[in-house]
This record gives C-alpha cells, structure tokens and sequence, in this order.
C-alpha cells in the first residue's frame, strides 16, 4: 500500500545527482584521521551512479561511531538504538518494499549488542544492506575490547588482556545463513564501491565486512594487511570464476583446496594454475565460502576480501507480500463488517 | 435406570458453572461451549478461564487443575461471578482445589470413576471425600463419567484410551441437561472441527448425547433449570473475548485510518492470541513479524511506523520490560506507536497466566529520563475493540507510542458484545507531511521535522518517499524545530517541557469523566480503572440495593487523567481506589491531587469478587456487611 505511505509512484527519470546532493548539511564530527571519513565519501560518491532517488533511500543505523552515519546522508535516515538498527530495518524494509534500505554499524553495534538481530535479518532474507564497520574496539565509549578485537588485547577494560575468542564476521554472516557476504576495507575506494554496489544489487539480506581504521583508538589494526606497500602480499581478492591467486607480483600465490576440504595457501609454481581454486560465489553449500573465511585467523596473515557469497534466496518482504496478495485473492479484501461476525452471532429483536 | 422419569424444570434468574479437571481434561473447550450454547439462548455470560501456567502439570496433581467459570443470567451481569452454584469435578485434584470456593448447599458434580486410590493421593486425600463425610454440607451428584463415556463409545469403534478423552463432552452434555441447554449447536461444533477424524467426532457426539441423556433418565436429579434469556437491547451479538476484540480493534482502526498495520511481536502468554489472530487476517493486508525477541517486535514495528504503518507491538509484563528502551526511542522519535501490554502477575516470570494490574506504574515512569507517554485501559472484553482504536488514534494524531493496558483477564474472559455500527467510529487522520515546512537560510525549501503543529503540539509524520522531505532522526537530543542533534542545555530544557506538553494536552482531547452517583449525595466514591470496572460496577450496585450510598468513577484514560478529574475526587470525603495491585493509581490520584484516595489491593492472580467490593463499601461506610 505504497499509496497510501506517503511514496509517490513516479515515471519520470531518476535525476542526475552528484556527491554534493547526498551530502547532508551536518558538519562530519568523526575524529581528523577517522576511516569513518572514506567510507562516507565512498557511499556518497556511489550514490549518484546506482539509478536511485534520494527519497527513497533510507540510512538507518544504531549506535556507536559508524552510527552518526545517517547523518550525514541527505536521505530519509535514523539514528536508533544500540545494536537494534536490522529490526527495526526489518520492519521498515518489509512494509516499504518500495525503499532502498541500508544499515550502517559497527562491531560493537552488530556483533554484540545486536548479534541476535543481525543473525536473524540475515538468515531471514530481508532485503537491507548492511554495512558493518569493524575496527575491532568500542570507539565512541573511549576504548575497550570488542567482540572482535584478537585475544590477549590490553584495554581500558582489559588491563591484564581479553581472554576472548574474537567472532570473525564473515563466518559468523555465513553461519547465520546470510545470501550475501563481503568484506572491503576502508583503505580501497574503488574496492569498497564495488562490493557496495554488489550488495544493493543483492535481492535479500546483503553483509558487507568493512575493515575500518579507528586512528585514535585502535590505530593501525589493519596495517598489516592494507598496508599500501603490503596490500598486495596480504589481501587475497575474490573474483567470481576465476583462481583465487594473489601476491606482491601479482598472482605468485593461490589458494589450493586439500583432498580433505580444507584450504591452503601455496606457490602457484609449485601446484600450477589449474590446481588452484576457482571462487565460486553462487555456490550453494556455504562449506567452501566459511573456508575461506577461515583462511586468516586475524588481520596478520592474508585474507580474502570481495564478495565470499551471493545466491539466490527467496527474499522475506517479498514473501510477506506474496501471503497478503493469495490471502486477498482467495478471500477478497478484508471486510471489518464481516470480521466481527466470524464466530457465531445472534440478533435480538 | 427407569427412562422417562419425569422433572421439574424451575426458573433461575442466573447460575455460576466452573468447569475443573486436568490440563488435558478439555476444561477450557467445556466451559467455552457451554458458554456459546448459552450465549445462543440469549442470556447475558461472563466468562473466567483459570488455568496453570503448565501446558500439562503431572496428571491428577492440584497443580495441573485447570478451571473455567462462566457466569449465565437473565439479566445483565458483569463479573464472572464469585462462588459458583455447580462445580463440575472430573478427578480428586479438581475437586480439592476449588472446594473453598464453594457455599453450602451448592451442587458438586463429580466424575466418580476417578476417584481411585491413586487419583486421592495425587491430590493428597487420605480418605476419600465422597465416603469420609466431608462433603455433606454439599449436594453430591456421582456420575461415573469415564466409564459410561468409555461404554458409548465403543459402538463408535474408538479404543477405551481415546474413548476416555471424549468424557468432558459427557460432562457437559450433563450440564447441559441440567440447565436446559440445548446441544445441537455443539453438535455443529464438534462434526465441524473435527471433519477430518470422522471417528472422534463420533466420539464426541455420543459422549455429548450421552450426557445429556443420563440427566434426563437417570433418577439422580429431582430437577432441571432454565435461565430466561436476558433483555439485551436490539442489535447483533458475538460473543468475543479481550485478545480477540484487541485484535479486530487494531484492524478497524488501520482500515480507519487507511494504512497497512503492522504487528512486530514475540510469543508471551497471555498476548499471543493477538499475535495468532492479526496472523490469520492476511486479507487485510496486515503484516505480522514473529520477531526473535521482544527487542525486534517492538523495534520492527517503530521501522514500519517511520514507514508510515501504523506499527503494533503485544507483550506482557517480562517483554514490556526489554521493550523499554525502545519506548523511549518512540518517545523521541515522535512517531505512531501501539504497545499492548497483557498484564499478568509479576515481578519476573510471575504468574504467566494469571491476572494482575501491577504494571502501571510501569507504563507511567518504566523509562529513563523524562519519557511521558498516553496510557489508557480497556474495561471490559468486549471493550478491547474501541480501547484499540483510541489507541491508535492517539498514537497518530500526536506521533507518540501508547501503552494499552489491558491483563489476563479481560484477554481470555468473553462476554455477549453488541457489535457496533462501525460507521460511528471517526475516520483517524494519518496527515502525513506533504511539502517542504520551513526556508532555508538560502530561501530555498527545507523540511524541518520538529517544527510543531501549535494545536496538538505534534510534529509531521513524513515517511520516506516524498522528494523534498528528506530528514533524518534519532535518539540523541535535538534542536527544536530543525531537528539537528543538539547538546545545548536550553534547548534540552525546552524539548522535555515540549514532549511533557503534547502529552499534557490531551487531556483536552479524551472525554471527562463521569460520575455514577445515583443519589447525587454519596460520601464515598470509588475509583476503578481497566478491569476491575466489573466488579466494582457490580459492587456498587448491590449495596445501593441495600440501601447506601456510593459513587463510582471509572478510567479509561489513565494518562493524561481526564481533566474534571481532580474536581470529582476533591467532591467526596473518602474515596477508595480497588486495584489488583498494592495501590499504583491510588499513588497517582494521590501525588497529581493531594487526594486521600485508598487502597484496596488485591493480588491472587484472579478479579475482585463483588462480595470484597461490596464489603468495602460496607466497611467504609460504617454499615454491616
């Protein structure tokens, strides 16, 4: 019932933006230096090109640094309630099917706090992009350990170290059924717009894994691997159909899948180029997808980046509908008048 | 057994049934038949279903009894009744867990087959009470239901096991007779629901007949009742229970208002109905979202109102709880937002099935920081339905959540409801935002969305969609007007007396109250709100009968308080406020009028009798109860 929500249906041609457009007028209050300030532009720069209204966007987000992100979008937007955004996404999505619906968090935001939801809008299918900031610490309360940070970290909350196994984000998106996983990295423009653009592609549930440098807090937690000078050794991208290869030359490294299952990362000279795996990210069974992300056990040895997963799956709200329209078709629009009399009524004259 | 023994059929003005046996005895399905055959005869009905929280309690044992009570006259009732005339008793543990409730000289109907050795010391007998004596201050009917049931059965092929299930049907085919009920519509009932077990219908049916017959033939009963249909004014009836009606009100109230409604809830007994009715409803178009926590529902529901739904969460007490945080993010938000609370006895888990009303002042102040928020109470099952579309009307027309109370009660106790003629009900307005509010420093057209409607104090409901209006909101504190986040302490200030005020203001907006003082010169004046406007209605009544004098005053609105409110308080010398809480209205009525307003607490998990109340009053006003 779009109608009657307020959208217009429209035939003309979406407009011609440009980054300025999508910009809000709120002065951007993230530290100088923050890895906040590039995924900003990098969504505000993609905007122009995915073919949609501003008016039908909307950034909702939790809380925590990445949340004050709808602010700055000059779209429909709200700032809610930690770790609460993909509910309340979930019912915004399901009953605006009409809306481009994205949610910005972090991973304090998504993975604690707000795990449950998280799990359930991806294994639910809904159709939302959410965009999750992992800079492995609590920024805005000043500095401890996440859910993601590695174990042994000393914090404000962990003086004698976190003896917590740390989620990894992509595999936990994996295990929660999610149709769509990927990770970019805020050092990557051209790379986070790419896999951005993927995921509002996606019809259902989209998990982008970005890993964002918190220069104040928890400065260079990604160097390691997206580094400039060490990107190329350490960052092993995925591309559909073709061998997973890598490496500071360019593709002197792949990844080989064992007679076991499992994956290993070796010299392509050493096994040839046929014997490499080919990324597959339609395949059905998520088996190999979780093992790649198995790959790095933390942001000190190569990891995958790009899209890990992206099947089809029917699509939540979309399903929703589909109930509502049989429902009216078998049993005709809802008649109140008809309703009140569905058990058995007597008249008194 | 001689046939065609001959009975008298007396006149009775009204009659108390409660139906008990075990979890799995059928209890409920029992009492809610007899109710609907009564109800069809066109006698006024009040129903109490009074169950354990435990799906099936170990068999035989008193915490597995469940109960159902109905309460059918001639004329028009309110309660449930207090001590009933007839407990039916299918085992030992029935029998012992209702007998206190039972006057002398009242009817036990006891299904004699399973008082077994076993049975009494499950219940914790040492002697069996229907030899021991112990009930001769009782009229005992001994039918042995199990074994005649079993016995009919068997011509309809159903083994003695299954047979055994179909003895509540025995039970009330008895009753039945007992009350000159007629079982056709049962009958209907039973070949209907069970079409696809063409055999346990058959069961069903003969034990039903059966029943009935062994009244009419054996010579146990010197009589039989009738209950006159009682004078209802014209109209059409149904005969609805509190979840029910909450349900079809929220409908009503999204077709009033022309937009989609949208439940995000989480299963909690006693809300769940509403979850499972507005779920079998798809043809109206309403989304429902089994969420997977009570965080989600609520949360899901503010997305679809920011959406333009109208977004619906149901809880009770222990989700109320998780959904706080949320409310306060409403609250902020200023968007629509529906949150049914059917309360029942707390704190924690609690009292799952049972009724309490200690949740008010949980809805009044459960939030941090100044959270104000419109509550208000349905009175009656059947009152559910228009409680819901105040509801909802107020929730969008000043872009706020609203807390219904409503409690366990009311959601499963079912009465006659007139239906209403829906075309009385006002159209609720949804005025979304359709153009830019305000010029920017540029002159050019800005949307700002706190700019405030100066009547309602209200600000626009924009959902996404309209160019031009885009704008963002959340939790932090904003900017009056513009809606920018804002730290600065005036402006905070400002903000809470302004979401203090919308609220405030509606007490112009809700009808005042109104005064039931027969002789206009009662010293007392009792106070009810939501569900115990029965029994106190009914309280008062009986001891105007008798000669004093009371007034009564019922809320509907529990915030804001309507706004003749104090002047009515301030007119009597005493005024007392019967709650099934320790006294949280009495603290209310005390601290916002300076009222010595007194209180009455009940909390056993059940209503007011009319007895208490009348007692009370009888107390208070120095005459003999």
């Amino acid at each position: 019932m779009s109608e009657s929500n307020g959208a217009t249906a429209t035939a003309t041609a979406v407009p011609v933006t440009t980054r300025k457009d999508w910009s809000s007028d709120q002065e951007v209050r993230w530290c100088p230096g923050c890895g906040d300030y590039s995924v900003l532009a990098a969504v505000q720069m993609l905007m122009p090109e995915l073919g949609v209204r501003r008016e039908n966007t909307v950034f909702l987000s939790g809380i925590g640094c990445a949340a004050r992100f709808p602010y700055y979008m000059n779209t429909y937007g709200m700032h809610s309630i930690h770790g609460r955004a993909p509910a309340i996404a979930t019912g915004l999505a399901t009953t605006r099917p009409d809306l481009d619906v994205w949610v910005i968090s972090g991973d304090g935001d998504a993975l604690s706090i707000g795990g449950n939801h998280l799990i359930h809008a991806l294994r639910r299918n809904v159709r939302l992009n959410i965009l999750m900031f992992n800079n492995q610490i609590y920024g805005l309360t000043k500095g401890q350990y996440s859910p993601t940070s590695e174990v042994a970290k000393v914090t404000k909350s962990t003086p004698f170290g976190s003896v917590d196994t740390p989620f990894n984000p992509v595999s936990l998106a994996l295990g929660a059924e999610a149709t769509f996983v990927a990770r970019t990295h805020d050092m990557d423009r051209a790379h986070m717009q790419e896999t951005f653009r993927r995921a509002h592609q996606h019809n259902g549930a989209a998990f982008v894994e970005v890993l964002q440098n918190c220069n104040v807090f928890n400065d260079g937690a990604f160097e390691k691997i997206t580094g400039r000078d060490v990107r190329a050794s350490m960052l092993i991208p995925l591309e559909d159909g073709k061998p997973i290869v890598f490496g500071a030359e360019g593709s002197e490294r792949g990844v080989i899948q064992r007679p076991d299952g499992s994956l290993e990362i070796v010299s392509v000279d050493d096994v040839g180029l046929d014997a490499l795996l080919v990324h597959d990210e339609a395949r059905h069974d998520p088996g190999l997808a979780f093992a790649l992300s198995r790959l790095a056990h933390g942001p000190y040895e190569p990891t995958p980046i790009g899209v890990f997963r992206a099947v089809e799956r029917p699509e939540y709200g979309t399903q929703m509908s589909e109930q509502i329209t049989d429902a009216q078709a078998k049993r005709g629009l809802g008649d109140v008048a008809a309703l009140l009399r569905s058990g058995s009524s007597w008249t008194v004259d | 057994m001689a046939s065609g023994t001959q009975h008298v059929t007396e006149q009775l003005d009204q009659v108390i049934v409660r139906f008990a046996g075990d979890s799995g005895d059928g209890m409920q399905l029992t009492g809610d038949r007899f109710t609907t055959s009564s109800a069809l005869l066109g006698n006024d009905m009040s129903t109490f279903p009074d169950f354990p929280a435990e799906i099936r309690a170990p068999a035989g044992t008193l915490n597995g009894v469940s109960a159902f009570q109905v309460h059918i006259s001639d004329h028009d009732i309110l309660t449930p009744g207090d001590s009933p005339n007839v407990l039916v008793a299918m085992n030992p543990a029935a029998l012992k867990a209702n007998i206190d409730l039972m006057a002398k000289g009242t009817i036990l109907l006891v299904n004699s087959d399973a008082f077994d050795e076993r049975n009494l010391t499950k219940a914790g007998y040492a002697a069996n009470p229907l030899t021991d004596g112990s009930l001769s201050p009782y009229t005992v009917y001994e039918v042995p239901m199990t074994s005649i049931t079993q016995e009919v059965c068997k011509e309809a092929g159903v083994k003695p096991r299954d047979a055994e299930r179909s003895k509540n049907f025995f039970a009330l085919g008895l009753v039945s007779w007992l009350y000159t009920r007629p079982v056709e519509s049962t009958i209907n009932w039973i070949t209907e629901r069970f079409a696809a077990k063409p055999q346990v219908a058959e069961a069903n049916t003969r034990a039903l007949r059966a029943g009935y017959d062994f009244g009419e033939t054996a010579e146990l009963f010197e009589s039989n009742y009738e209950i006159r249909p009682a004078s209802f004014e014209k109209g059409e009836y149904v005969q609805v229970t509190g979840n029910q009606a909450l349900a079809w009100g929220l409908i009503a109230a999204s077709r009033l208002a022309g937009l989609t409604l949208f439940l995000g809830s989480y299963p909690i007994t006693p809300a769940s109905d509403i979850l499972h009715e507005l779920s079998r409803r798809k043809e109206f178009g309403i989304r429902t979202f089994q969420a997977e926590d009570e965080i989600a529902g609520i949360g899901a529901a503010l997305g679809a109102s920011f959406g333009g739904a109208i977004g619906v969460t149901t809880t009770s007490g222990p989700g109320l709880d998780l959904k706080s945080e949320a409310i306060g993010l409403a609250i902020n938000l200023e968007l629509p937002l529906v949150i049914v609370d059917v309360q029942r006895g707390g704190p924690s888990t609690g009292l799952p099935t049972k009724t309490e009303q200690a949740d008010l002042l949980h809805a009044m102040y459960g939030r941090h920081g100044e959270a104000p928020l419109p509550i208000l109470a349905p009175k009656t099952p059947s009152d559910c339905f228009a409680a819901a579309i105040e509801a909802t009307r107020l929730a969008v027309k000043y872009r706020t959540p609203v807390i219904l109370l409503s409690d366990g009660y009311l959601a499963n106790g079912a009465e006659p409801w007139r239906l209403p003629d829906l075309d009385t009900f006002e159209p609720i307005e949804p005025g979304f935002a359709a153009e830019p509010n305000h010029v920017d420093d540029d002159g050019n057209p800005a949307f700002w969305p706190y700019i405030r409607d100066p009547e309602t104090l209200a600000r626009p409901w924009a959902p996404p969609g309209l160019p031009g209006l885009e704008h963002r909101i959340g939790g932090l504190e904003k900017a009056d007007g513009s809606g920018n986040v804002s730290y600065e302490g005036v402006n905070h200030e400002r903000m809470v007396h302004l979401r203090q005020d919308k609220i405030a203001g509606i007490a112009a907006d809700i009808p005042p109250v109104e005064v039931n003082d027969e002789s206009g010169d009662a010293q007392l004046l009792l106070v009810s709100w939501g569900s115990t406007y029965a029994a106190v209605a009914a309280g008062v009544k009986r001891v105007r009968a008798r000669g004093m004098k009371a007034a009564h005053v019922h809320l509907r609105h529990l915030n804001p308080l309507p706004a003749n409110l104090g002047e009515v308080l301030n007119r009597y010398p005493q005024v007392l406020v019967p709650e099934i809480n320790l006294g949280q209205l009495s603290r209310i009525l005390r601290a916002e009028f300076l009222v010595d307003a007194q209180t009455m607490s009940k909390m056993q998990g059940v209503p007011f009798r009319v007895g208490e109340i009348e007692a009370a009053i009888t107390a208070l006003l120095g005459g003999k109860s």
